[in-house]
This record gives C-alpha cells, sequence and structure tokens, in this order.
C-alpha cells in the first residue's frame, strides 16, 4: 500500500482499511473456521477409526478374517478420502453409499447366494454345530456313571460346571468348551471355588434352575465321550449320546437301533431308507431352490396363481386409483365451484393416514360375522368379504383403491392445471367439443407428464406387502399348498410368508422367489426406462 | 341405517353418471358460456341477472357437488367409523356397529395403561426410529445431492443411474438376506444388530440414496451456481457453501424428504416386524398388527383408540405440510 501525505487523500483512506480489514476479517473467519473444521473431522475420523480397531479385533476374536480385513480396507478408504486435499465428491458421496452398499446392494447379492443353499429350519448352521447339536439332542444318562459332585460356577454370565472325578482331580467347563483341570479351592472332597469363576449360592441355583439343567458340559474333545450333565446342581452325572460319530467315515450310528446315517451330500445324516437326522447343515444346492418352485406340482401351482395376481393386482390398482383421480379433477378443476378446497381436504385423509392403520381397519369393518359393512351397511348379510377367494381379491382391490385414489386426484390435478389454458381456448375457437379437447389434448398431455409416476405406482403396488398382509393376510388359505400361502398372497408376501411365518422356515425357497421378483421388476424396469427415455435426461 | 342406504346409492349414480357427465355436461354447457362471453364482451351488452334455476345450476356445478359429497363419504366411512368405535368403552368388534352409541375415553385409558400391550412404548420407538432415520436420509441424501449437482467428476452419470436401478429393487425384496445379516452381526456385536433400533435404522438409512436424493438434486439444481461462486470468491469452502447456503436455501425440499422418510419408516412393517424381537422394542405397525391378528378376539376399541393416537400426528404433520408434500410429489410428473 502506497502511502501519501496528503491531506485529501488521508481523508479517504479510512474506507480503504475498513475492506481491508472486512477481508482480512473474512480470511481470519475462514481459516478459524477451517480449524474448527479440521478439530471437528479429526475428531470424527478419530471415533471412526476406534470403532474400526475395536470392530477388527472382536471380528479377530471370532475368527472372522474376511469380514475383518474388509472392515479395516472400509476403513483405510475412508481415512485416506478424507485426508486428501481432493476427491471432493467422494467427500460427500462416501457416508451414503456406505449405507447403500452394505444394506441395498450386499443383501442383494447375499439373497442371490441363499437361493442356492438350503438355508431354512433344520439347515442352519454348519457340519460340526449340526453334529454337536444331535449328540447333544441324544444324550442319555449312563446306566454305571459315578457321580460326580459339582459346583455351579459362572463367569461374565455363562455358566460352568466345577466337577470333581472320582479321584479328587478338579475340571471346569461350559457348553461350548470341554472339563479342562483346574487348580480349585476343596471343601473336604469337593471342588468349591476356582480363580476368575463366582460359585454359585443355593438360592442362585434355585433361580436359574432351568438354565442350569439345560448344561452338557463335554467330557473331552471328542464328542463320543459324552457330557457331564446335572439335575439339581449339586451332582452329576456322565450322560454320552446313543448316535456314535465317526468323523472319518462321515456317519452317524444310532447305537440303540444300529442304523447308520450317513452324509449323502444333501446337508443331513441320511439312513439307507431315507431318514434324515436334523438338524443338517447348510450347503450350496445350486438350482434346486429354483427347479422345485417350478417343478413340484404343489409349489408350482401356487407359483403360477400368485404371479398372475400380483400383475393383476398391479395393474388394476393403478388403472383404478388413475381413473378415479382423473375423474376426480376434471370434476373439481371448476373455478365455478365453491368449497373446493374442502373437499380436497376431507378426499385426501385416506392417504395421509398411515396404510397400515387402514388396511387393518378395513380388515375389521369387512369382518364376515361382526364387521360394520356386513352388519350395518348391508343390515345383517353374511358376504363374506375376506374368506372368500374372489370376494378377497375384489375386497383388496376396493381397499387398495380408497387407500390410492387421494394420490392419484393430486397428481392429475397439478397436470390438469399445468395445462396452458391457451390450448383449450384455441381448440374451442378451431371449433373442438370439450370431449375432443379432452381425448385429444389434455388427456395426451395429461398421459406425458404422468406416465412416469404411473409406472412408479405399478412398481410400488407390485410390492404392496402392507395392503395384502395386513387386510387379508394373503387368505384364504390354498390348504393344498405345502407352504403357507393363500389365495391373495402376492409374490412378496408370499416371500416373507415362506420365510418367517409357519412351522418351517425355508430361507432358500424365499429368496428364490425374491430372485423371481428382481427378475419380473428388471424386465418391466428395463422396458420402461426404454420407453420412457427417463434414464437419458440425467445429466 | 336408513341413511347409510341412500349414500350407498347416491354414490352407485355417481359412479353411472359419469360417462354421461364428461361426454354431455361439459360439453353443451361449456358451448353456450363460450358463445354468450363472446356476445357480450363483443357490444358491451350487460346482462341482466338471471333468475336462480336449479336445473342450469346443477348441469354446472351442482352434479359436482354430488360427486363430491359421495366421494367424502367414501373417503371418510372407515375414519367416522374407527373413532366412534375408539370412543366405545366396549371392547368388542359387534360392540362397535353403533356409531356414536356411547362415548367415552375408556378405551384410551386402556391402549395406555395395559401393563400386556406396551402401546406408549410402541410409540416411543416408532418416533425414535422414524425420526433418527429422517434426519440420516435428509442428511446422507443432501450430501450426495449436492456433489451430484455442483460438482462434475469422472463416475457421476454412472451414480445417478446406479441410483434409480438400484431403487427400482426395494429392500423388502431383500429381508431374508437383512435378516441374516443383521443375525450375524448380532453374534459380533450385539449393539447393533437383530433387535436393536440401531440397527433396523441402519438398514432404513442403506434406502437413503435413492427416489429422495433425486428429490433434492433437481430441486439444489434450481439454486443457481452463482450464488456458490459468490460465497467462493469471498472465501468460503465447499463445507460451508453446503451448510450454510443450500441447505438454508432448500429448507422446504429437505422439510418434505423428512416428512416422507418419516411416514414410509412408521409405515414399514416387513423388515421391522423381522429385526424387532422383544415386543417392547417393536414399532407401532407390528405391534398394532399383531394386537388385532384376530378383530375377532381382539379388543377392538383399544386397538381403535390405538390407532386414533397413531394416527394424529401424521395426519397433522401431513396436512401441516400438505401444499410441500403435493409439490413433491408432483415434482417429477410437472414441470
Amino acid at each position: 500500500m502506497s502511502t501519501t501525505i496528503d491531506d485529501d487523500v488521508t481523508t479517504e483512506t479510512p474506507p480503504k482499511p475498513t475492506k481491508r480489514q472486512r477481508q482480512a476479517a473474512n480470511i481470519a473467519d475462514a481459516a478459524s473456521g477451517g480449524i474448527k473444521m479440521l478439530l471437528f473431522k479429526l475428531v470424527l475420523l478419530g471415533i471412526l477409526d476406534a470403532v474400526a480397531v475395536y470392530a477388527v479385533l472382536v471380528l479377530a476374536g471370532f475368527g472372522q478374517w474376511l469380514i475383518a480385513i474388509v472392515v479395516a480396507a472400509v476403513a483405510a478408504l475412508v481415512n485416506w478420502i478424507y485426508f486428501s486435499r481432493r476427491k471432493l465428491p467422494a467427500k460427500y458421496l462416501t457416508p451414503g453409499i456406505i449405507f447403500l452398499v452394505l444394506f441395498q446392494v450386499f443383501v442383494l447379492v447375499y439373497t442371490g447366494y441363499i437361493a442356492f443353499t438350503n438355508y431354512g429350519t433344520g439347515h442352519n448352521g454348519s457340519k460340526e454345530q449340526a453334529v454337536s447339536s444331535l449328540m447333544a439332542s441324544s444324550l442319555q444318562r449312563v446306566e454305571d456313571s459315578p457321580t460326580y459332585p459339582v459346583t455351579v460356577v459362572d463367569q461374565l454370565g455363562t455358566l460352568g460346571l466345577l466337577v470333581t472325578d472320582p479321584d479328587g482331580d478338579a475340571y471346569v467347563g461350559t457348553n461350548d468348551q470341554p472339563l479342562e483341570p483346574v487348580d480349585a479351592e476343596f471343601d473336604g472332597d469337593k471342588a468349591v471355588a476356582v480363580d476368575g469363576w463366582t460359585s454359585l449360592q443355593f438360592a442362585d441355583v434355585l433361580a436359574r434352575t432351568d438354565e442350569i439343567t439345560e448344561l452338557a458340559v463335554p467330557f473331552s474333545d471328542d464328542p463320543n465321550d459324552g457330557a457331564v450333565r446335572t439335575p439339581d446342581g449339586s451332582s452329576a452325572y456322565l450322560y454320552t449320546s446313543t448316535l456314535e460319530y465317526d468323523e472319518a467315515a462321515g456317519t452317524m450310528t444310532d447305537v440303540t437301533t444300529g442304523t447308520v446315517y450317513s452324509d449323502i451330500g444333501t446337508g443331513a445324516f441320511t439312513s439307507a431308507d431315507g431318514d434324515e437326522l436334523l438338524p443338517g447343515w447348510q450347503i450350496t444346492v445350486g438350482f434346486d431352490n429354483f427347479v422345485r418352485a417350478v417343478t413340484d406340482p404343489r409349489l408350482a401351482q401356487p407359483l403360477v396363481y400368485v404371479t398372475l395376481w400380483t400383475f393383476a393386482f398391479a395393474l388394476i390398482s393403478v388403472a383404478s386409483t388413475f381413473f378415479l383421480g382423473l375423474f376426480l379433477a376434471i370434476v373439481f378443476n371448476d373455478m365455478r365451484m365453491r368449497g373446493r378446497k374442502y373437499y380436497r381436504v376431507l378426499m385426501i385423509l385416506p392417504y395421509a393416514i398411515p396404510s397400515f392403520l387402514s388396511a387393518l381397519i378395513w380388515a375389521g369393518m369387512m369382518n364376515e360375522s361382526f364387521g360394520f359393512i356386513n352388519q350395518v351397511l348391508l343390515g345383517g348379510a353374511s358376504v363374506p368379504w375376506l374368506t372368500d377367494p374372489w370376494m378377497a381379491k375384489l375386497s383388496v382391490l376396493l381397499v387398495n383403491l380408497w387407500l390410492g385414489f387421494p394420490y392419484m386426484f393430486l397428481v392429475c390435478m397439478g397436470a390438469l392445471q399445468s395445462i396452458p389454458d391457451e390450448l383449450q381456448e384455441a381448440a374451442t375457437v378451431d371449433g373442438a367439443r370439450p370431449w375432443a379437447v379432452f381425448r385429444l389434448i389434455k388427456l395426451p398431455l395429461l398421459l406425458v407428464t404422468v406416465a412416469p409416476l404411473l409406472i412408479a405406482s405399478f412398481a410400488f403396488n407390485f410390492n404392496n406387502f402392507n395392503t395384502i398382509y395386513m387386510l387379508t393376510d394373503g387368505g384364504p388359505r390354498d390348504s393344498n399348498a405345502p407352504i403357507p400361502v393363500g389365495f391373495t398372497d402376492i409374490l412378496i408376501t408370499m416371500v416373507y410368508k415362506v420365510a418367517f411365518t409357519g412351522q418351517s422356515r425355508d430361507y432358500g425357497l424365499a429368496s428364490a422367489y425374491s430372485i423371481i421378483i428382481f427378475i419380473i421388476v428388471a424386465v418391466i424396469s428395463i422396458i420402461a426406462f426404454r420407453r420412457t427415455k427417463s434414464l437419458e435426461e440425467l445429466n | 341405517m336408513a341413511k347409510e342406504t341412500k349414500q350407498r346409492g347416491a354414490w352407485a349414480e355417481g359412479l353411472a353418471a359419469e360417462g354421461e357427465i364428461l361426454a354431455a355436461g361439459l360439453d353443451a354447457d361449456a358451448r353456450e358460456r363460450a358463445i354468450k362471453d363472446a356476445r357480450r364482451t363483443g357490444d358491451g351488452y350487460v346482462p341482466p341477472k338471471r333468475p336462480f334455476k336449479f336445473g342450469r345450476w346443477f348441469r354446472a356445478t351442482g352434479w359436482r357437488h354430488v360427486v363430491g359429497v359421495v366421494m367424502v363419504v367414501f373417503a371418510l366411512f372407515p375414519i367416522v367409523f374407527v373413532i366412534s368405535s375408539s370412543l366405545n368403552p366396549k371392547g368388542t368388534l359387534t360392540g362397535s356397529n353403533a356409531l356414536f352409541s356411547r362415548i367415552g375415553l375408556d378405551s384410551y385409558v386402556r391402549i395406555l395403561t395395559d401393563p400386556q400391550v406396551p402401546f406408549t412404548q410402541w410409540f416411543a420407538n416408532t418416533l425414535v426410529i422414524a425420526g433418527f432415520t429422517a434426519v440420516g436420509t435428509v442428511f446422507l441424501g443432501a450430501l450426495a445431492a449436492y456433489s451430484f449437482s455442483r460438482m462434475r467428476f469422472a463416475g457421476r452419470r454412472f451414480g445417478l443411474i446406479s441410483i434409480v436401478v438400484v431403487q427400482m429393487f426395494p429392500q423388502l425384496l431383500a429381508v431374508v438376506a437383512i435378516f441374516l445379516l443383521m443375525s450375524a452381526i448380532a453374534d459380533w456385536f450385539p449393539a447393533i444388530g437383530l433387535n436393536t433400533h440401531i440397527g433396523l435404522i441402519m438398514v432404513y438409512l442403506g434406502g437413503a440414496l435413492g427416489v429422495n436424493t433425486f428429490l433434492m438434486y433437481g430441486f439444489f439444481n434450481t439454486v443457481p451456481a452463482s450464488i456458490d461462486e459468490a460465497a467462493k470468491i469471498d472465501g468460503a469452502g465447499h463445507v460451508r457453501i453446503f451448510f450454510t447456503i443450500i441447505l438454508r436455501l432448500a429448507a422446504p425440499i429437505l422439510a418434505v424428504v423428512a416428512l416422507l422418510s418419516f411416514i414410509f419408516s412408521v409405515n414399514e412393517f416387513v423388515v421391522a416386524s423381522v429385526l424387532l424381537i422383544d415386543t417392547e422394542k417393536q414399532t407401532l405397525a407390528v405391534g398394532l398388527t399383531k394386537l388385532v391378528s384376530n378383530p375377532r378376539y381382539a379388543d377392538w376399541s383399544a386397538f381403535s383408540a390405538g390407532a386414533v393416537l397413531a394416527a394424529l400426528p401424521v395426519v397433522a404433520l401431513f396436512l401441516f405440510l400438505q401444499k410441500y408434500i403435493v409439490g413433491g410429489l408432483t415434482a417429477g410428473a410437472v414441470k
């Protein structure tokens, strides 16, 4: 800055320093904000790294090396992104993408994997788990076994048994850890306490009787040696399994009957005449689930009618809500009409109420013997709204119309109002009658703007779980099918019911159905995107 | 009862008349009006006020009121029914059929205090889960939308397209895999796995980049980039621009996205029912559905009271932000 001694100039100088001061303040402000931001960033990344280190240690403790490496790699990548001076877009995208990849992309891929396994009730874990579970479930007390004095001990919530064998040596073990020798404090012949474990008092033993009688501490690493169990918390007996596991041959032998169950590659020990010992274990079964779904007639028939009904339900729902919404939009799109605002607010109420509540309320009203519709509106009729296969379909569509028409009404109203009035005026001047104006000018313009929403609505109704599940629960149940499926089930409710309801859960088959939905949705989306070219507009 | 029969009759008439109305009603009426308007403006002739004729009024706007009343009855009668049965002190479904025969708040007391039904707990759980999901969705979505809207980088178009494509496959399709993933996580980290609220919120946040991101992306694009540039020249960094300029200017769309996400989580049943096992950890959707799984034996009035209580905040929010929501919903359609 040049200095002058001219008085005129010095009188004008005050604005200049203030401007510089302001700039300086701005820079200082930005710089201080930068330091604050830097600290904030360091703290956040520090927390993240601490969590990552903890996670890696825990995973390593469980022997999950692959997942530990993935966690470490993701943490390193995040650090690299946020400490880099560049990578600006990545800084904004990473948080969302981590959740997207884990809970949206990965689970979809994992669904694909499960569809090729026999995962489900009876096939939940590894072969080792199945063996130990089978051995544990067939334990029987050895007739002439000695009595072992025991003390029930606790370590961080895990119960164990402190056993004194007839030679006077003390051993401790839990459900998962076989007995191992320890130095214990003795009270007479009985070991009563050991370092690292809390001995349970009599009152505690009484309080936790159920847990204690469930304890089965393996005698050694070999499951054929049996386990120690205590019926009363003070003395224990040796139990051995009626099954004998031959690890080399991979067979289970029932020592009471002599039946040999062998591993024939179906994920369970199977005897020569086809009896399976359950639980089995999880294996990949290739396309078995898909083949079963489409060739087993008892499964294929439900799959066909459920798929057809899913399409019918989605299409009719979109069409009915759209036409009712469009009709109402036309009716209420007239400036001369008074009170349009009030009609509008009252009519969109069904859309504002959470849909699961509406569907449950309708289910009560449509109850055949006690519901409001039969008892009051129809004066005591017994229309089987939800119990007859065809009436139930109609009811589902009616309720979905009630749930969906306000949305279409709002959308069509907006679209109609966005069509310029000049078009209608020009057409009227040219002598077009109002019906022609509507059909040839307004409707095509409206469809152009509403078509993407109709496709979205179709996609939503294709997987409209709540309406179906809350209203009919997919029922009435099809008694011929071996899976819990009914006549109003759509594909997604069938997936849910096969996987999570009923006596046996079949994750493999449910995932195979999910994959079938993926394929249908993918094909429809590709066609829709080709038609609307909506992806090409992205820039 | 006679009233209801009459209403149903009117509804049927309204539907039957739909075709005729569309074809004829609009038609003749509008043409007549157009001709009259033309005459009137042409020679400055002011017609005398015509006497009110019912037939003419009905053809012009009266029938619209008939349609409106019929539709309002159709839209409201389940709502009236549930309010009536929530005020009915008697418990059963049959007892609820006589509308407003008895008025009392007993059912509300029952649902709020029944030790078997932790309704208040469900309510709190739902608010917590939906609230955190809404905030998280807005934050993650806004971050992504900002980078898509303001930055040009390799893979940007691919990113936008893949978000659209991934959204075609909603999370509930992968519910089995989500369940197995969360049970595996529960073995290693019980605090965030199966049967925890944090776990459920994390799963919901997996859907944060999606339709909502697009709503925000579109809105951010309408904020002039010159504002950013001016701020940049004044020395503001990208973080400051994002938090103090973009987010402030985009407040209405953030509110819409938060509300849509909130309503989605309140409504979500599939994943919540699979992940939340303990009764006192469940959400309203899961708890209330199990409560009336057999409407014949359930305490229907108590359920109705619970339904009214559960719906009130959502309906109030919806009506309060109605203008914005309708704008958000039709954003894709009406440009």
